[in-house]
């Protein structure tokens, strides 16, 4: 079937929403010929193919426009493909690489994809920097990544990798591994080249050195400090105590985890998704294993999806315990963490008797859940029901009403809706702004239309109200697993399609089909139909989306992992200029972000 | 050997008392901080972790004494000393019990104050000398605050000054016998505590060392020993500000008789360190130039407000 039939019988169907479809029809009208393909895609994401002189107006006109009353705000992601050993690619036009651009529409609940065919030997496209300014650190990575250039950036220097890395660690030909490249050395000269790498110009970070009144001081703060949350860097241009510039500085964090995922089998992947946002445990996993069981076509029963949403509202509540005892500590308030520590080790008791490990249990399968839960999980469970509500209006008391907090709190780095999209902020970032909008509401996953929960606001957008809508959504998440607790739905845990990984063990005994496709499925891993996909959902701190590329085999040919906590970071300067060097750290903790979750 | 004023047995007995009492705060305040935290503090050295103090005593010590190449060397040994000696020195003129103090001076607030303010200079030139930005930016606000909070100190003493009318520290005590000052005296008890807090920089007032904004400040490179005067030193000042309070506005040595004098002026002196180290268990930190703010349009006009009208009461009393 030709992809654009494709996409019309969905819209036929229903499945492509109607800002989506005029977005569809206003392209296919102004650009009519400039159209190389229409992509279809097992989630219906409208995708167009654009030559790179095109791509720019086609964005724009995407981005100035509205279609059916709605905006596309955001660039949700931009990344790309190494297409060279891809080999099912129909209906695709040639490429060597593909540059993508997942454009996000809040108001009208849509998607839209625009991909631009490139060649190895001319890898360059016009930025779109000037569009969004949240493209600029997206751009930088896809050139560390793949090296692909973008004409008419500002600062197109690497972003992840170190200055001096050589290749492009994104590209097919980049090792994997260490065993396949040459065993590690340091010599003199390499070392004098690496220590003058280091050297801090401030030049080189778009900073003046003075100006005409004062010669500024340039702190370096990270990426060992006591209150970066990590290994995260920021150069602080300082007039006095005076914030005149702040240039985040990442990487120290990086891992590859997107390079692992072209290596992992697609089930063998799970356990390193715990780790991108290292607090969210298996909340990492569900947006991973939808993807994977959409492009499977796997349904799964109703258990797995009541269980999933509990563990994740669980660790939801983990992840914000943290941030708000973080918070507490640095505007100087010693206690809370220690307080919210407590109940941060009893979930994860709770959680530790679920599922067998506490931060990083990496226990969803494609297609269900590792085990049942246990027999008298409901008795823990309503305790946690029961003590937490307590505790938190204690906290309120002790943290959000202390009139020092506030003072150091409201009105810093505040920012507003139109800022957020542009920046790409989502999750309580976006809804401190006012902007009601929660994944889980708009685009239910998981069955959380099942759920009755309130999504909050704040209206500043400022430190304190990124805390209190924090602290309100803990509230909402106990609301939520109490639902859980009260209809949790009997059924199987694991789904009984023949892609559920490992499958269900008590019929392979029975017959030698299933019996074979168990063997394939745990000795070689499960084989993923080829397609692309995209999948999001609201994690602890913002929307966390995995685009997925199957060439039909047993590992993802592409795995990009779209985290919030990497956009939000990119803000830093912008919301603390003109700010003290305490309001920085304010709004460090406000953000509320680990380096795994930006590095990857 | 007797047990008079200056005598060579009380100035040692006082010395190695206090020092004492100052290393053992380090175990106090843990435990304290832990026991308000839901948690348990050093408990594994000796009994209850007594021991604690001592293991780090031997650590501190036996630690490499090192001076960074790029500081100061001669002001960067100083700067530890100065804190140690000049809050040891304001200890001679407390009177810790009737007979029992280094000296009876008549300008003992006078000189507290005046070693107060050469405290500053230690965390001044600590900060300065370690060539670090970020001890540069904690010895800017230890400038600024320490010089700011030295002046309300001073304003909200003076009521009680007027009260009893000497600037003799063991004749305010005295003066106490009927009624401690901490009633007529209250706006300038709670000047002089906030003040008391800022001279001695701990939380929520510790913004020359303000951990989570510039590591640690004004001993960012310090180690070793130096660490450990500056460490002591600031639980040193704890002291100091505690036996303030209570010889000022609580009375001094003066209670019931049925303890000796002594151990009221301890359980006094021991209520306020308790405070204090409940008081950074609890607040957060406000920013620098709020701290300037509230102290300078504020505290400022509030202890001028409470000196006048101590004077006024005092002259219709006449």
């Amino acid at each position: 079937m030709l992809a654009a039939e494709h996409i019309r019988e969905n819209t036929v169907r229903g499945d492509v929403p109607a800002a989506a479809q005029a977005a569809l029809e206003l392209l296919r009208k102004e650009f009519a010929g400039d159209i190389l393909a229409e992509q279809a895609n097992c989630d219906f994401i409208p995708t167009l193919w654009f030559d790179r002189a095109k791509v720019k107006s086609v964005l724009n006109c995407l981005r100035k426009n509205s279609f059916a009353g709605n905006r596309f705000e955001m660039l949700f992601d931009l990344t790309a493909i190494d297409e060279r050993a891809r080999v099912h690619r129909d209906g695709q036009p040639l490429s060597e690489f593909t540059v993508m651009y997942q454009l996000m529409s809040f108001s009208g609940n849509c998607d839209f994809r625009i991909k631009v065919p490139l060649f190895d030997a001319d890898l360059i496209l016009p930025t779109v920097s000037d569009f969004w300014s949240n493209a600029n650190w997206y751009e930088r990575e896809v050139w560390d990544m793949f090296g692909i250039r973008f004409d008419g950036h500002p600062n197109l220097y690497r972003l992840v990798l170190p200055p001096t890395w050589e290749g492009h660690a994104l590209r097919k030909e980049h090792p994997a591994r260490a065993t396949e490249m040459e065993p590690f050395s340091l010599s003199d000269a390499q070392t004098d080249v690496e220590q003058e790498a280091l050297k801090f110009k401030p030049e080189e970070w778009g900073m003046q050195r003075k100006s005409d009144e004062s010669e500024f001081m340039f702190l370096n703060l990270g990426p060992n400090h006591p209150s970066v949350h990590g290994a995260f860097r920021i150069a602080v241009q300082l007039d006095g105590e005076i914030l005149v510039d702040a240039v985040p500085d990442i990487g120290y964090h990086h891992r590859g985890a997107e390079k692992m995922g072209e290596r992992q089998s697609w089930h063998t992947f799970i356990p390193y998704t715990d780790r991108i946002d290292y607090l969210g445990g298996v909340m990492n996993n569900l947006p991973y294993v939808m993807a994977v069981e959409k492009m499977a076509g796997i349904q799964v029963p109703e258990r797995v999806k009541v269980i999933r949403i509990m563990l994740s509202e669980m660790f939801r509540i983990c992840s914000h315990l943290l941030f708000y005892g973080t918070f507490a500590q640095d505007v100087g308030q010693l206690s809370p963490i220690f307080y919210m520590f407590v109940e941060r080790e009893r979930i994860f008791n709770i959680i530790e008797s679920i599922c067998g490990a506490r931060m990083h249990p990496g226990w969803f399968r494609i297609g269900g859940v590792a085990q049942d839960l246990p027999a008298g999980w409901e008795k823990r469970v309503r305790e946690l029901l029961d003590f937490m509500p307590a505790r938190l209006d204690e906290y309120d008391s002790m943290v959000l009403n202390n009139g020092i907090l506030k003072r150091r709190t409201q009105g810093i780095g505040s920012y507003t809706t139109e800022e957020a999209f542009d920046w790409g902020v989502t999750g309580a970032g976006l809804r401190a702004t006012g902007y009601e909008w929660d994944y889980r509401k708009q685009r239910p996953y998981s069955g959380y239309e099942n759920f009755e929960f309130d999504i909050p606001i704040a209206e500043n957008g400022d430190c304190y109200d990124r805390c209190a809508v924090r602290v309100e959504e803990m509230r909402q998440s106990l609301r939520i697993i109490k639902q859980c607790v009260d209809n949790m739905p009997s059924g199987d845990y694991k789904s009984s399609h023949p892609l559920t990984t490992p499958p269900r063990k008590e019929k392979s005994m029975k017959d030698i089909e299933t019996l074979i496709n168990h063997f394939l499925s745990v000795s070689w891993g499960p084989v993923i139909p080829p397609t692309e996909v995209s999948m999001a959902v609201e994690a602890t701190k913002g929307i966390n989306g995995y685009y997925l590329v199957s060439d039909g085999n047993t590992t993802s040919y592409r795995t990009r992992i779209r985290t919030p906590s990497f956009a939000h970071l990119q803000m830093i300067p912008a919301i603390s200029r003109g700010f003290m060097v305490s309001d920085l750290i304010a709004i460090i903790a406000s953000i509320d972000f680990v380096m795994a979750d930006v590095d990857r | 050997m007797t047990w008079e004023i200056g005598s060579g047995l009380s100035i040692g007995a006082i010395l190695l008392v206090v020092i004492v009492t100052a290393a053992m705060l380090i175990w106090v305040e843990r435990r304290l901080l832990g026991f308000w935290q839901d948690r348990l503090g050093p408990n594994r050295v000796g009994p209850f972790g007594l021991l604690q103090v001592v293991a780090d005593m031997i650590k501190i010590f036996t630690k490499e004494d090192w001076i960074p190449p790029f500081a100061d060397r001669f002001s960067f040994v100083l700067a530890p000393t100065i804190i140690m000696i000049v809050i040891l020195m304001s200890f001679s003129v407390i009177p810790f019990a009737p007979g029992l103090g280094v000296v009876d001076s008549n300008v003992g607030i006078l000189f507290v104050l005046a070693m107060a303010s050469l405290g500053a200079y230690s965390v001044m030139l600590g900060g300065l000398a370690s060539d670090n930005k970020y001890a540069l930016l904690g010895s800017l606000r230890a400038a600024a605050q320490m010089v700011s909070y030295e002046v309300f100190m001073g304003v909200s003493l003076l009521g009680v000054v007027a009260l009893a009318g000497s600037f003799n520290l063991r004749e305010i005590v005295i003066a106490q016998e009927g009624g401690w000052y901490v009633i007529p005296q209250f706006v300038g008890f709670v000047i002089f505590l906030i003040a008391g807090i800022a001279e001695s920089h701990r939380l929520p007032f510790d913004i020359p060392e303000a951990e989570q904004e510039i590591c640690a400040g004004y001993h960012t490179e310090y180690s070793g020993m130096k660490f450990g005067m500056f460490f002591v030193g600031e639980y040193l000042g704890l002291v100091l500000i505690s036996s303030l309070i209570t010889v000022l506005f609580f009375g001094g040595w003066n209670g019931p008789a049925l303890l000796p004098p002594i151990v009221w002026f301890s359980a006094k002196a021991f209520f306020f360190i308790a405070f204090f180290i409940l008081l950074r268990a609890a607040i957060p930190r406000p920013r620098y130039d709020q701290l300037m703010s509230y102290g300078w349009l504020f505290l400022l006009p509030l202890s001028l407000v409470n000196l006048l009208v101590t004077g006024a009461v005092i002259l219709m009393q006449i």
